[in-house]
């Protein structure tokens, strides 16, 4: 049987179902706190279809992001949806959600600052996600992944990734 | 509409097949970089090429008479079908300076590129650019800052850059060639004209390298004709090693 999703109090069900998938890099954060999940619609025949954009154009969560989303939908009877890959408009750190952010320092990764991809090129200083202390600085402009890059606090000493203003 | 299609197809495979060239050549460095941070460093920053080059080449091949894979484009063409500028496949040969020297010009092209490209009447080009030209743009702040510290560090790292610079330099100017292809998709505005990012990229590298107080090489030669399918001998070897695994293993997947 072919579902269809035209109710909006269903398609927000839907859309609960899929904010829920972890980022396959990050797994403390979901694909709708990063902002990585763009919107999810059902096309003319009824067939859910979930959008999301990638951080990075080289990003290699993506396929895995898309296969997570497709399974989640389909053990919920959905095993038609769509998953479509967007560019524009460009992700960027502000689609970042502020409970993101939180879980993102809880786990001990400093997250971006707030408008960081504005019109005025601004440097706050970067708190250690360990102990909050403003002394820290850059060890590497490019981390584990190619949203992050490696810091390191002077008051406690330890390293630590930084999600990158994008 | 078929020749606008063709021409589209062609101008999205010449940047993504530089994209990817030069992706290649960036993963050549990992675990051979001169420390760890720059393996991280050269595996990111192919990563994000190598991304954009899946998107031009995906765009180019579902263009294409019969439609192509990116995978088809990427390791089913022979040499002479590759379009990418000659600068992007030259062999560091393990130099670090000339690795950087490239970037340097390369990537400053990109952003200039990307940023106007970003306002295309074609769609899908504008959205690829307009995602890609803020991981340039962090591309080109790196090889500034290796360029500068390189090129203002010891006798010896001066002399490096130098000749690293030089070695590139005759490279360059292949960036800034239009042909007719070019020309027409310009006048529909789809493409960017190449003769108008020679001032900012230009400007742009000219101000690092006596920043660096390094000199601008002045070339006596100038090397051309990637964009037609001439290529230098080093492409080759590059694609050998790019192809063999999916030449030797056709339709394998894992």
């Amino acid at each position: 049987m072919v579902s269809v999703a035209t109710e909006p109090t269903e398609l927000a069900e839907l859309r609960a179902i899929v904010a829920e998938v972890p980022d396959p890099e990050l797994p403390v954060l979901t694909i709708d706190d990063l902002g990585v999940l763009r919107g999810v619609g059902t096309d003319e025949s009824g067939r859910v279809t979930v959008t999301i954009t990638p951080t990075y154009s080289g990003c290699p969560a993506m396929d895995a992001i898309a296969d997570d989303v497709r399974s989640r939908l389909a053990a919920t009877g959905h095993a038609d949806a769509e998953v479509r890959f967007v560019l524009s408009p460009a992700w960027t750190t502000d689609w970042m959600s502020e409970s993101g952010r939180r879980k993102l320092r809880e786990y001990g990764i400093a997250p971006p600052s707030p408008g960081g991809a504005g019109p005025v090129p601004l440097t706050l200083s970067v708190r250690c996600p360990l102990c909050g202390s403003p002394d820290t600085s850059e060890l590497s402009r490019f981390g584990s992944t190619a949203c992050k890059a490696l810091w390191r606090c002077q008051a406690c000493g330890e390293p630590f990734d930084r999600f990158k203003e994008h | 509409m078929i020749v606008v299609q063709h021409d589209l197809a062609m101008y999205a495979l010449r940047l993504g097949d530089d994209a990817l060239v030069l992706a290649q050549r960036l993963g050549e460095w990992v675990a051979s970089a001169p420390q760890l941070e720059e393996d991280v460093a050269m595996a990111n920053i192919g990563l994000d090429l190598l991304g954009q080059a899946r998107s031009l080449l995906s765009y180019a091949g579902s263009l294409l008479e019969p439609v192509r894979t990116e995978d088809d484009l990427a390791y089913l063409r022979d040499e002479r079908d590759w379009q990418n500028s000659q600068l992007v496949e030259l062999a560091d040969d393990g130099d670090f300076g000339r690795c950087m020297a490239r970037l340097l010009v390369f990537s400053a092209w990109q952003c200039e590129l990307y940023a106007a490209l970003a306002a295309s009447q074609d769609q899908t080009l504008a959205a690829v650019a307009g995602k890609a030209v803020k991981e340039v743009d962090y591309h080109r702040d790196h090889a500034t800052q290796w360029v500068l510290r390189l090129g203002d560090g010891t006798a010896e790292s001066h002399t490096r850059m130098q000749d690293a610079l030089d070695a590139v330099w005759p490279y360059v100017d292949e960036l800034f060639e239009s042909d007719d292809l070019v020309t027409r998709l310009v006048a529909d505005g789809i493409a960017v004209d190449p003769a108008s990012l020679r001032g900012p990229v230009l400007d742009y590298v000219a101000d690092v390298v006596e920043r660096a107080t390094l000199t601008l090489p002045a070339p006596t030669v100038r090397h051309s004709g990637g964009r037609r399918g001439v290529h230098t001998e080093q492409l080759g070897h590059l694609l050998a090693e790019l192809q063999h695994v999916a030449r030797s293993h056709p339709g394998a997947t894992w």
